[in-house]
């Protein structure tokens, strides 16, 4: 028996979310993304002065506003063939990773732990547990979560001036010259932030977890923490009991962009995913297909690429391109970042049963701890005596790619410029990547791929579902623009 | 505190979720210590129902019939009208229906009405570039009264919406708002000309701005990242801009300026198209265009001459680096 069931809006997510499903024996055979939202940033740009995309972009999202400004920024700088000094990379970065960190943290307890606080799951061991702490809006946990994150988000105060939407983000550095007291000042946000995790969310030294570099690893520490009152055991628990490691798998093929740059090298490397193995990142292998986007147009490469709503286009259902490297859909995030820059864990992982729920998730946590460690050096590094910005002279004429990594993955914007203004500007999301719908070949997005099969009709199917869906940690506002 | 529960429901369209992002920065008291202390409840809001409760389609249903009271509507984001007044750029997910149509359904039920951010209650940054989505506030679009709801909208309080615009908006601006509307201590008195609260807009950004002393002497940065005003080259509207983000601070201490950057006067109608580039201060024969607010265009004049020529040194220098480099005097005791 099949049928068809249409789900929305799907809450504690970034935005407007609909899911449509088509089930067969209550498993779901087909399951289509839809974005209802259209909002055409990328035309508001055109003909503008091309720094005015660093007042524009931002707006894009207030949730990786500062990922849009660092590509923006970048793409400026890529068109005049600026650099910036390291103070400058340094407090861009710093910046950067505070947001991501702060969304990391926010996804995983506003919008993902709620779920297994569901009465769905009564009976489990570990159910009161949770329920006590991650029911939302009423949990144990989210008094203390809604004041460490404000309290991290600090940094953006001391060096952003506000967040989200800061014009700080120059292509020549930043506007803000760092003084040696507020150095001092991020020393000690970091060091209360650190306090937090260490006791709140993993119960162990951030160097431990962001040391543990195997599933092995990570198994006995989990066993030798038994008893722990921190949030990382207890969800290890719950994943295992619940085998989320089964949930949601993936194809298994991986982007992501270079980020977090100092000296010419880039902490995070980038690149892709393919065939099980690393290769470099070819930015001319990406475009995007509009065949079931309500907008004109066939297949893109974002340099040249159009955004023109079509509303009664008959074939189409989402205002979401599907962007595609090598014409295939691609996972980006935590886990694919992680697993293109070296990290033993991620490979651990992928090895262990590739992307799933479990894996995913976890490496969003893992990465929050490695973060926070380099974040403590970028800041140590800061010198004050030295400059913050370089003026850049902009051409008349050229083009541009800024590329970085959001906290949901990788962002890329491609600017044209034509006598002294924007003539096009085009950007990707990593939400754009992972809820994209299917492509002009019918192959399904990544999350579309991902909810094939699951038991839908189960007494907890639907939560399972939604397990899923959060676990790609969906910024429906970045995907449509 | 003791009090009858206040309804809520939050919903988001054109919008970058900007707005409850800043809204979870709160502090003192955060958000959800706010809600409980306050006797606010949470019917609805996209990012943080628990999905325990009824679905949203549920809970419009509900207040539709008059069975559940919806005390306080906060609408985050344009509404999106396009294409050709369809509004089929925002369909509510789950629905064949036009936002537009939810939120004028929801706006008769409602006790109050509040936009939160510039979005909802202008139109906002969607409108730039000849408002290519046809973006419109709730009650405004852009300077023009009339939006969505019309200009002669009240809510079942008796106020017109109100605007907490801002690009976010400041955390404090929101809950206080809603502290003090399900309080009854925010009437029509306590609204600007553009509806807005006057408790942050009855401030211009440039009270409390870090770089004051810069601008008496009209000591002037000329490239980003250097100390001085950034008013007279780099396009800052602070003394224009209706807001007090340099007295109350953001995220624990910071504002635009203080971070080196213009003020975009993010909490006015049309701040999306200030007719330059956002960076650049217009001028007309070397005098900045957007003169300081109720300031007469001569006076402007003669006193900033007056006090250029009285710049000290420190000042001049200062400005235009990026650090201090020549430090106040110190005074001595005579002896």
């Amino acid at each position: 028996m099949s049928r068809r069931i249409t789900l929305g809006p799907v809450n504690r997510v970034e935005g407007e979310l609909e899911v449509q499903l088509e089930l067969q024996q209550g498993k779901i055979e087909a399951a289509y993304i839809k974005s209802t939202l259209y909002r055409g940033f990328e035309n508001l740009l055109t003909g503008k002065d091309p720094l005015d995309a660093l007042a524009i972009t931002p707006r894009v999202c207030g949730i990786c506003s500062v990922s849009q400004s660092v590509a923006s920024a970048r793409a400026i700088a890529d068109l005049a063939g600026a650099s910036m000094p390291a103070n400058g990379e340094r407090v861009t970065n710093i910046i950067l990773a505070t947001e991501v960190v702060a969304d990391l943290l926010t996804h995983f307890y506003l919008f993902f732990l709620p779920d297994f606080a569901s009465p769905a799951y009564r009976g489990r061991p570990w159910y009161d547990e949770a329920a006590r702490r991650f029911t939302a809006v009423k949990g144990e946990r989210y008094g203390g979560l809604l004041k460490a994150r404000a309290e991290l988000l600090h940094i953006m105060g001391v060096l952003a001036g506000k967040w989200p939407h800061s014009m700080v983000f120059q292509p020549g550095g930043v506007t803000n010259n760092v003084s040696l007291s507020e150095q001092l000042k991020l020393q000690g946000i970091l060091s209360g932030f650190r306090n937090y995790l260490e006791a709140v969310l993993f119960g162990d030294r951030l160097e431990t977890i962001a040391g543990l570099d195997s599933v092995e690893l990570l198994q006995q520490w989990r066993e030798s923490r038994s008893g722990s009152a921190a949030d990382l055991p207890l969800w290890l628990s719950i994943s295992d009991d619940l085998a989320l490691h089964q949930a949601g798998a993936g194809y298994n093929r991986f982007l992501a962009f270079p980020a977090y740059s100092l000296a010419g090298n880039r902490i995070y490397p980038g690149g892709v995913w393919l065939d099980g193995q690393i290769q470099s990142l070819d930015t001319a292998s990406i475009n995007e297909h509009l065949g079931s986007a309500w907008l004109e147009g066939d297949i893109q490469h974002p340099a040249e690429g159009s955004t023109r709503p079509l509303a009664d286009k008959a074939e189409a259902y989402t205002w979401c391109k599907a962007p595609r490297y090598q014409q295939l859909p691609m996972e980006t995030g935590s886990l694919a970042r992680q697993l293109l820059a070296g990290d033993p864990l991620a490979g651990s992982l992928i090895n262990d049963g590739g992307s799933q729920v479990h894996s995913r998730i976890l490496m969003r946590l893992i990465e929050m701890a490695k973060l926070v460690i380099q974040m403590e050096r970028w800041v140590r590094k800061i010198n004050p005596k030295e400059p913050f910005c370089l003026p850049v002279e902009l051409p008349s004429q050229g083009q541009g790619v800024g590329l970085t990594e959001a906290a949901r993955g990788s962002l890329g914007h491609w600017l044209s410029v034509e006598n002294g203004v924007i003539s096009n500007y085009q950007l990707i999301a990593p939400t754009s990547w992972n809820f994209s719908p299917r492509d002009n070949n019918a192959v399904p997005g990544p999350l579309e791929f991902a909810l094939q099969g699951i038991d839908y009709e189960s007494p907890t199917g639907q939560l399972r579902m939604q397990h899923v869906i959060r676990s790609f940690d969906p910024c429906m506002v970045c995907t449509v623009h | 505190m003791n009090q009858p529960r206040t309804n809520l429901l939050w919903l988001q369209s054109g919008g970058c979720g900007g707005c409850t992002m800043s809204l979870l920065g709160a502090e003192q008291p955060t958000l959800f210590e706010a809600l409980d202390a306050f006797g606010i409840e949470l019917l609805w809001h996209a990012s943080l129902s628990g999905g325990q409760g009824p679905g949203l389609a549920e809970l419009i249903e509900q207040i539709e019939a008059g069975e559940l009271k919806l005390d306080l509507l906060c609408i985050e984001g344009a509404v999106m009208t396009g294409p050709g007044g369809t509004g089929l750029f925002h369909v509510l997910a789950g629905t064949d229906t036009p936002m537009m149509a939810v939120i004028e359904r929801l706006a008769k039920r409602a006790g109050h009405v509040i936009a939160v951010g510039s979005c909802s209650a202008f139109g906002g940054i969607n409108r730039s570039n000849n408002n290519p989505a046809e973006a419109i506030g709730l009650q405004y679009i852009g300077e023009q009264p009339g939006g969505l709801l019309g200009s002669d909208y009240r809510s079942d309080m008796a106020l017109p919406v109100v605007n907490v615009s801002g690009c976010p908006a400041h955390p404090d601006w929101i809950l206080q708002s809603l502290q003090a509307l399900s309080q009854g201590m925010l009437d029509q008195t306590e609204l600007d000309e553009y509806q807005r609260p006057r408790f942050y807009t009855e401030h211009l950004a440039h009270h409390g701005c870090p770089r004051n002393e810069f601008y008496e002497y009209k000591a002037s940065a000329e490239q980003p990242c250097q100390s001085g005003c950034l008013m007279e080259n780099l396009g800052c509207q602070a003394t224009q801009a209706h807001a007090d983000c340099n007295i109350r601070l953001w995220n624990g201490g910071g504002s635009c300026p203080k971070a080196g950057y213009a003020c975009i006067n993010c909490t006015a109608p049309e701040f999306e198209e200030p007719g330059h580039p956002f960076g650049e201060t217009p001028k007309l024969a070397g005098v900045p265009v957007g003169l300081p607010t109720d300031m007469p265009k001569a006076w402007f004049i003669a006193l900033s001459s007056l006090s250029k020529a009285a710049t000290p040194k420190r000042l001049k220098v200062n400005a235009t680096s990026e650090t201090v480099k020549i430090v106040p005097n110190i005074y001595k005791k005579r002896r």
